[in-house]
């Protein structure tokens, strides 16, 4: 096979490999403080937003890259990396959909985003983020009557930058861990949502993600707030084009909820995993927090892992107001090279405080899954509760499947419990279901899908369909 | 302290008659405690309690020379009652006497000329230390076939002597094959700022069954840890019982590598603790060949100010498959200022094993209070029926008949 036909094989594999030919404006290679005063010059930012960035870069020059995870990688040049990139027809931001570039659209259409009308049918608002900057936001009407913000990440530091400087870096500050500081200081674009107070958003808020050129870093930052009695439920959902190198993607994503508020924020994560010797693919290096600042306030992560070549995240929730309450619910799967270090923190702080955690770890090929947690409950805590399951399922013996859970109690009034279980697809169960006609691969994906369930359940609709598609096109080719 | 440990070290060596290998070994074993110090919480392992920490808080001017030349006297009176056993007697670190009076003297050999030798992957600086300060070690082996008649009972005491000081001693063990051996540690000092540090080394064979007991029960101010490497053959048996509540820190460290097919290691725990105590365990089970088998089951009872930390390691190789491995760890918390750390980890390279941890921690239950005392019992009768039963649960599990009767009396458990 010569090499041609080798790459459209390749393309075959992974549906979402092809990258868009567009004019991209970059920022000069490397890290320094040039780079960040280009990229908050371009992006017209005003003078405090420049200072938070330099505060976070002087103290990210101090930081040592972390290396205690599981999933090793060879070392990043950070000098090597451009760390901005911009579509060239975005100078002049387009006022309306048919102003983008057809390309774009093109992009957008092979994704699948209901950019257009598809979008109004579902229901559901997109604000896509091609490369760095934020390309279109629909039904953007519809929401600003009901008093809800949602655009980029750069509109609201020009518009809104009360609630911006307010919140910004409150529950990521820039003095957090390497990556988040990287972020912090070279963060480009990304979503910001406010729902005002006793606002209970209509629809359900989306962005989409995609990684197209080479050699950029994705440095997004996200920031949602939920005022007093409000509701909002955010979906994420991300792919990248096939690349042989490496790619990072050091998001921050920060959710705010005050009293009686509830975030709900869902991710399907889909990049490239790259091939099945494990060559290319993206590095998911993704710092989500949660804060729940108000009494009565509830966060929920849910999150469905699939793509990556290395996913390395934690979504947390901190607990800060008294009866507030987090939950995380998670699948993650892993195939061929893939590996995964994942699973969230659980800090209890406010009285009455419960969380929940479900991760479903699925690993398969020579892939290697660890769930990592921490549940700490405090010495104020009183009275609070932790649940949490983490089962994992095992397909052939190259493939590692582990769980590390760190359990803290300060707290004598509180109750923590913990269960995890390790097991594999019973000869039985596939018999079973071959016995009535599905071949090993359906089988398997519906074993598969029963035992992700009840993470599947936490999706909203539109979502959970696609995701059980994604549970069963990663498995693919996993069982002989 | 670096200043220091090289003076005592070439004052040890000065009245002892090591040979040169040995000296030399020793060194280079120094030079890596030097070079990493007592294991402090940046190392994964020391997270929950900080060692480096606690001794610089606990012990002033820690020395580390002691005098092994002149003998010590032995008090017999702390002699365990009701229970004929073979001795071993540590006195600050010297073995006093070695006294097999029960057993057939051609069965067990005791050698006292094993050569230094760093035969262990364990990367751990307090076994450099062990390595480089304790004194002559004795190895002690079983026979072929020999099933140990009595218990042998280890004493480790101290004495008025000792203050500030840091003691160091090593014992290794062979069970041949078809063997079996009882072993109870038991604690008991009577002085205090004192860091004691254990490395046991066991060997067993083919068939062979070691049960270790590990009593820690009269309160002392003294710093202990203890680290004990089980390498398994096939069919063997290893059993560990921990009762953690005496010293002002404890830590046990148990790694058991399940080398052989059918093999079994069983590791249970209590903690009871309070007034300021530390205590931890550790445990690590390598589960390398199908069909082995391990169980863990610890559990705490946490009074005021008091911390316990377990972490559990279950690793399981791609070699290991039908690998049988459960782990609980479960904490009653009886005050505001206790606290319980855990770490259940998991480690699975096989796809067809069954491996499952559970933990809980929390207060007692009151609906179970309200029980008992609608039934005319006071609160604290109550409460301590239902601790009774909690720390039972553990001591049921160990299989020798005797030892569990002595234990349960010792503990004050009633059934």
């Amino acid at each position: 096979m010569d090499t041609r036909e080798k790459d459209i094989e390749n393309l075959k594999d992974y549906k979402y490999g092809f990258s868009t030919d567009i004019e991209n404006i970059k920022a000069p290679k490397g890290l320094n403080e040039e780079v960040i005063k280009f990229i908050s010059n371009i992006k017209k930012e005003p003078k405090w937003m420049l200072e938070f960035r330099l505060n976070a870069f002087q103290r990210f020059k101090q930081l040592k890259e972390p290396n205690w995870q599981k999933p090793k990688y060879p070392k990043i040049d950070y000098q090597d990396l451009y760390y901005y990139s911009a579509p060239k027809s975005m100078k002049d931001k387009p006022k309306s959909l048919d102003e983008l570039d057809p390309k774009l659209l093109e992009t957008y259409k092979k994704l699948g985003i209901p950019l257009q009308e598809q979008a109004r049918l579902n229901g559901i608002a997109v604000d896509a983020v091609f490369d760095s900057v934020s390309v279109a936001t629909t039904f953007k009407e519809e929401l600003t009557k009901q008093g809800i913000i949602f655009c980029s990440m750069s509109e609201a530091i020009q518009k809104h930058p009360d609630l911006v400087k307010k919140y910004l870096g409150t529950v990521i500050p820039t003095t957090d861990h390497f990556f988040a500081t990287l972020n912090s200081a070279v963060f480009t674009d990304g979503s910001f949502v406010y729902i005002p107070e006793g606002v209970r958003c209509p629809m359900e808020l989306s962005t989409y993600f995609r990684i197209n050129a080479s050699e950029t870093g994705q440095f997004e930052r996200t920031l949602i707030i939920a005022d007093k009695g409000s509701y909002v439920s955010y979906l994420e959902g991300c792919t990248a084009p096939m690349r042989d190198e490496n790619q990072l993607h050091a998001a921050n994503v920060e959710l705010i909820a005050l009293d009686d508020a509830e975030i709900k924020y869902s991710t399907v994560q889909n990049w490239y995993p790259g091939d099945e010797n494990g060559k290319g693919g993206i590095y998911n290096f993704v710092t989500k927090r949660g804060l729940c600042k108000g009494k009565n306030s509830k966060i929920s992560w849910t999150q469905v892992e699939t793509g990556s070549a290395i996913t390395w995240k934690y979504p947390s929730c901190i607990l800060k107001g008294d009866n507030s309450i987090g939950e995380f619910y998670s699948i993650a799967i892993t195939n061929n090279h893939q590996k995964a270090d994942t699973g969230t923190k659980m800090i209890h702080l406010g009285k009455n405080t419960k969380s929940k955690i479900i991760s479903k770890g699925i690993s398969a090929g020579f892939s290697d899954m660890t769930y990592r947690g921490l549940v700490d409950i405090n010495s104020k805590a009183k009275n609070s509760s932790n649940y949490t399951q983490c089962d994992s399922l095992l397909m052939g013996n190259k493939c590692g499947a582990h769980t590390v859970p760190y359990i803290k109690n300060k707290n004598f009034d509180s109750n923590i419990a913990h269960e995890a279980t390790t097991s594999k697809i019973s000869e039985e169960q596939l018999h079973y279901c071959q016995q009535r006609g599905l071949n090993p691969e359906e089988a398997v994906g519906l074993i598969v899908n029963g035992f992700c369930k009840e993470v599947l359940q936490q999706l909203p609709m539109e979502f959970a369909v696609e995701a059980q598609k994604l549970v069963g096109i990663s498995l693919e080719g996993s069982v002989g | 302290m670096k200043e220091q440990l090289k003076i005592d070290f070439e004052k040890i060596l000065k009245i002892s008659n090591f040979s040169e290998k040995d000296i030399k070994f020793k060194k280079d074993e120094l030079d890596k405690f030097i070079e990493n110090g007592f294991p402090s919480k940046k190392l994964e392992n020391w997270k929950f309690l900080d060692l480096s920490q606690i001794i610089n808080k606990n012990i002033e001017n820690i020395s580390f020379y002691n005098d092994y030349s002149t003998t010590n006297k032995i008090d017999t009176s702390i002699y365990i009652d009701g229970l004929e056993h073979n001795k071993i007697i540590f006195i600050n670190g010297r073995i006093e006497k070695i006294e097999f009076g029960y057993e057939d003297k051609n069965q067990i050999e005791i050698y006292d000329d094993i050569k230094f030798e760093d035969n262990f992957s364990v990367k751990n600086s307090l076994v450099n230390l062990n390595n480089a300060f304790s004194n002559k070690y004795y190895k002690i082996l079983v026979k072929k076939g020999y099933s140990i008649k009595k218990p042998l009972v280890i004493y480790h005491l101290t004495n008025q002597k000792m203050k500030s000081k840091n003691i160091n001693l090593r014992l290794d063990f062979e069970l041949e094959q078809n063997s079996s051996l009882k072993l109870i540690d038991f604690f008991n000092d009577t002085t205090d700022k004192n860091f004691m540090n254990i490395f046991y080394n066991f060997k067993l064979k083919n068939d062979s069954i070691l049960k270790n007991y590990k009593i820690d029960k009269s309160l002392n101010q003294n710093l202990k840890y203890s680290y004990n490497n089980i390498d398994q053959e096939k069919n063997s048996i290893s059993e560990t019982f921990i009762f953690s509540a005496g010293s002002n820190y404890f830590k046990n460290e148990i790694n058991c590598n399940l080398g052989g097919e059918y093999s079994s290691a069983f590791i249970n725990g209590i903690f009871s603790l309070k007034n300021d105590q530390q205590h931890e365990i550790r445990s690590t089970v390598n589960h390398l060949v199908e069909n082995t088998k391990s169980y863990q089951l610890i559990k705490s009872v946490l009074g005021k100010n008091s911390k316990a930390a377990y972490q559990g390691r279950i690793y399981v190789d791609s070699k290991a498959q039908k690998t049988d491995g459960y782990q609980l760890s479960k904490a009653i918390l009886l005050d505001e200022t206790s606290e319980f750390n855990a770490k259940p980890e998991l480690e699975i390279y096989a796809d067809d094993v069954k491996c499952s941890h559970g933990s809980a921690s929390g207060s007692l239950n009151e609906d179970s209070i309200f029980y008992l005392m609608s039934r005319g019992l006071n609160y604290k009768q109550s409460k301590e029926l239902l601790i009774n039963g909690f720390m039972l649960d553990v001591v049921e599990k160990i299989t020798d008949l005797e030892i569990k009767n002595l234990i349960k009396n010792m503990i004050g458990l009633k059934e």
